[in-house]
């Protein structure tokens, strides 16, 4: 084949003709790239010259200094000691953590919404598969910002003030400034209880390999999944009934004006998580159900052929093969909710859009703010590819 | 031996007795769908009581006790809230929708000229119904019209010139601009995305490098970054004197993001295309631009349609976005109008969303129906 085509392709060149010189595919090619590149140069060239242009004309100085700079706005939700003192480099850090704080308990929200009612659209029960698919075909078909300003406007804020605060259960109590709850404060040996978390995880982990590979070898099985759940709530249990309960809890208290004392979930928060919880479950449960319809069904009757119980079957030949197919499109989903948590800046949370939107105002330093969203939600897109590229690699068909 | 002689022998078939009563009917449905098992009896009650705890108080929220008509806020406020309905009772303000459905639609566009708008969406629908049913004849003129003609036509409409007196765009708003937004979305991104689909499937080296970068980088990052970038960036990137009008700003950050999203979808159906398509195409001696014109496009596109319409819906949700650059599309302008202090009462924000939620709703249940009948009318049957 190679030879071939050097032989037809000897003669053109020695022909040398322009003509045929237009007509070779290999010669267009580079001067398509070459003109590509230089339109390119040009373009980036004239936006370059542009943009220094206009800075220049509106006294901006560029590079990153600013980010030592006083930030001088408040945040309302921190999860590192902030103020107005601190620098907008340690500003822009707590919107990232807030970011990552509302994507961390938003997908994990969703995932457990979306695989019950992904799993619940498949129901044999029809009340429960039509609920499933009312809820699947509302979230789906609104935008998530009107979602958000759905609870933060329209629910939220019209909760009741403080002084009339909803009471829930545990202590907490609810009102248009969110949601109060006790907040426990730890004695000493508090660490212990960790400690033995800890243990009891490693404990399970352990248990589970060993329980796999008696069974692969002797065929008895062992109930590792109840001895895990005994030792996970157990242990930590155990000490902390031994170290004598040392834990105190700080409650809110109502004022005249406003709750005293305990933690306090901002009505941002609040928003902000059910909305994304609420919409990425949706897409979830399509990704479940499809996941779950793409397990032919040969392999359900094969397993009742070998007399597997159906829930069995469920669980150990449905979910894995189910799993391989879900987990790709469910870590974009994930990426989704992530990137989608920038709707925050619609009703004032702090996430990093908003913190580098007032940045942005405050100092005009566009160019270097949009650069820092770009590196910091593509490591965020690029960590979570990798992190379930490994995953899936871990949960892939083994073929020998 | 005449077959007939055998008295015994049953001439005609025996009739077919009816199902057991325990196979047919409601109860038999009942027993199947809802009642098979403790499990199921249970999840069933538990489904009902959802049902019960719900519904009722939804209806009487949002018709029974609702207020339907009324001039001003006193219409959906309690007396102690300074209204005219009684303590308590709290119903959804449909009279603030009405009262404000002018505006939802067109947002601050002069009264006196909404026949211009008016116009523009009567001529959208008759070119778009022909469009979307396939047994229409004259696709190419069609189209021509909708995607070339039309936007052409509109943006004077719209704008004004031509002797008609100009609108600025920043008066344009509420559903009107949410449709443009999509409208000009769509039919930009989607040659954009098939460009870019091909640049990305392309030998040329430095071209496939510029197209994974772009789609990988737009990908990677939130809309509301891109439109900030459209809104902020693009006026430091133009020379001095030139200014972008904002509406324009945004439809140039959505074009650009769903163009993106549209690019890795047809990649899809490129890649799903046997590579003796191509092959085919290039012994018949095709030229790059008619093998993909002529034999790969039309095939890939086809096994994309669901992608592709999914991609629209996206779109559709993302152009309320524009709202935090400043824009008053649909949501905006029902968030706006919610601190109008004529007609502040604790429900009449919910009211407005749940109405313009409905609005999105219609819009993107229709597209997701109408791919579904597309997948069925093109299915040719060979899939796998």
């Amino acid at each position: 084949m190679a030879g071939f085509a050097l032989n037809l392709a000897k003669p053109e060149t020695q022909r040398s003709s322009t003509s045929s010189l237009i007509y070779d595919p290999k010669v267009r090619g580079v001067f398509y790239q070459v003109l590509t590149v230089a339109l390119v140069a040009l373009f980036v060239w004239m936006v370059t010259q542009n943009t220094i242009n206009n800075l220049a004309k509106a006294n901006i100085a560029s590079g990153f200094d600013f980010l030592e700079g006083r930030a001088g706005f408040d945040i309302a939700q921190s999860l590192i000691p902030y103020s107005s003192d601190s620098t907008y480099g340690r500003a822009l850090i707590v919107g990232l953590l807030n970011t990552l704080q509302v994507a961390f308990f938003g997908i994990i929200t969703a995932s457990i919404l979306g695989f019950v009612v992904g799993i619940a659209r498949l129901s044999k029960n029809w009340l429960i598969a039509r609920l499933a698919q009312v809820y699947v075909e509302i979230f789906r078909n609104i935008p998530p910002l009107l979602v958000i300003l759905f609870w933060y406007k329209g629910v939220i804020s019209v909760l009741p003030q403080a002084r009339d605060s909803i009471a829930m259960p545990l202590s907490s109590y609810l009102n248009n400034r969110g949601l109060f709850f006790p907040k426990a404060i730890w004695g000493d040996g508090a660490w212990m209880i960790g400690v033995a978390l800890l243990v009891a995880i490693i404990a399970s982990i352990v248990i589970f390999r060993w329980a796999r590979k008696r069974q692969a070898a002797t065929g008895q099985q062992f109930r590792s999944g109840w001895t895990a759940i005994g030792l996970i709530i157990g242990l930590p249990m155990l000490t902390f009934l031994v170290l004598g309960s040392p834990v105190t809890f700080d409650y809110p208290i109502a004022g005249r004006f406003n709750l005293t004392g305990g933690s306090t979930i901002g009505p941002e928060f609040i928003s902000l998580y059910l909305a994304l919880s609420f919409y990425t479950a949706s897409f979830i449960a399509e990704i479940v159900r499809g996941g779950i319809l793409a397990v032919p069904k040969g392999q359900t009757e094969a397993a009742s052929a070998l007399g597997i119980r159906p829930n069995v079957t469920t669980r150990l030949v449905i979910i894995p093969q189910a799993m391989r197919i879900i987990i790709p499109p469910l870590t974009s989903q994930f990426l989704n909710l992530t990137k989608n948590s920038s709707l925050a800046v619609a009703v004032g949370f702090a996430d990093v859009v908003a913190v580098g939107g007032t940045m942005l105002n405050q100092t005009g330093q566009a160019v270097e703010i949009v650069a820092l969203w770009l590196v910091i939600y593509l490591s965020l897109s690029v960590t979570t590819a990798l992190f379930m590229n490994w995953f899936n690699a871990k949960m892939a068909l083994v073929e020998r | 031996m005449a077959v007939t002689d055998f008295s015994y022998v049953r001439q005609e078939m025996a009739g077919p007795k009816p199902a057991p009563s325990s196979e047919v009917g409601v109860v038999h449905w009942l027993r199947t769908n809802l009642f098979a098992s403790v499990t199921d009896t249970i999840m069933t009650i538990a489904g009902l009581a959802l049902l019960v705890y719900t519904l009722p108080g939804l209806i009487q929220w949002l018709f029974l006790d609702a207020s339907w008509t009324g001039t001003d806020r006193s219409a959906c406020a309690t007396v102690s809230q300074g209204g005219v309905l009684p303590d308590g009772q709290s119903g959804a303000c449909w009279a603030f929708v009405s009262a404000k459905f002018n505006q939802f639609i067109f947002g601050r566009y002069p009264s006196e000229l909404y026949w211009r708008p008016l116009l523009v969406m009567v001529l959208f629908i008759a070119l778009l119904i022909p469009m979307l049913m396939p047994k229409a004849p004259y696709k190419g003129w069609n189209a021509l019209a909708l995607f070339i003609v039309l936007p052409v036509v509109s943006f004077f409409l719209l704008g004004g010139g031509l002797g008609l007196e100009p609108v600025e765009t920043q008066l344009w708003g509420g559903l009107m601009v949410t449709l443009i937004l999509s409208f000009f979305g769509i039919t930009v991104s989607l040659p954009f995305g098939i460009l870019l689909a091909l640049g990305r499937r392309s030998n040329l080296p430095v071209i496939k490098m510029l197209c994974v970068l772009f789609i990988e980088v737009i990908r990677g990052i939130p809309l509301i970054t891109v439109l900030f970038m459209a809104s902020v960036m693009l006026p430091l990137f133009l020379p001095d004197g030139w200014t972008f009008d904002k509406l324009l700003r945004a439809l140039i950050g959505v074009s650009l993001f769903s163009s993106a999203y549209m690019a890795e979808v047809i990649r899809g159906g490129l890649q799903a295309m046997p590579k003796g398509q191509f092959e085919g195409a290039d012994s018949l001696g095709l030229s790059y631009w008619q093998k993909m014109r002529l034999v790969i496009l039309p095939q890939a596109i086809k096994l994309v349609i669901p992608g592709i319409v999914n991609t629209f819906i996206g779109l559709f949700k993302d152009t309320s976005l524009v709202y935090i650059i400043g824009m008053f599309d649909l949501l905006g302008i029902v968030t706006l109008n919610q601190s109008d202090a004529n007609w502040s009462s604790p429900v009449t924000p919910i009211t407005g969303y749940v109405f313009a939620g409905f609005v999105f709703w219609i819009f993107c249940f229709a597209m997701s129906r109408y791919s579904l009948f597309m997948e069925r009318h093109l299915d040719t049957g060979h899939k796998r």
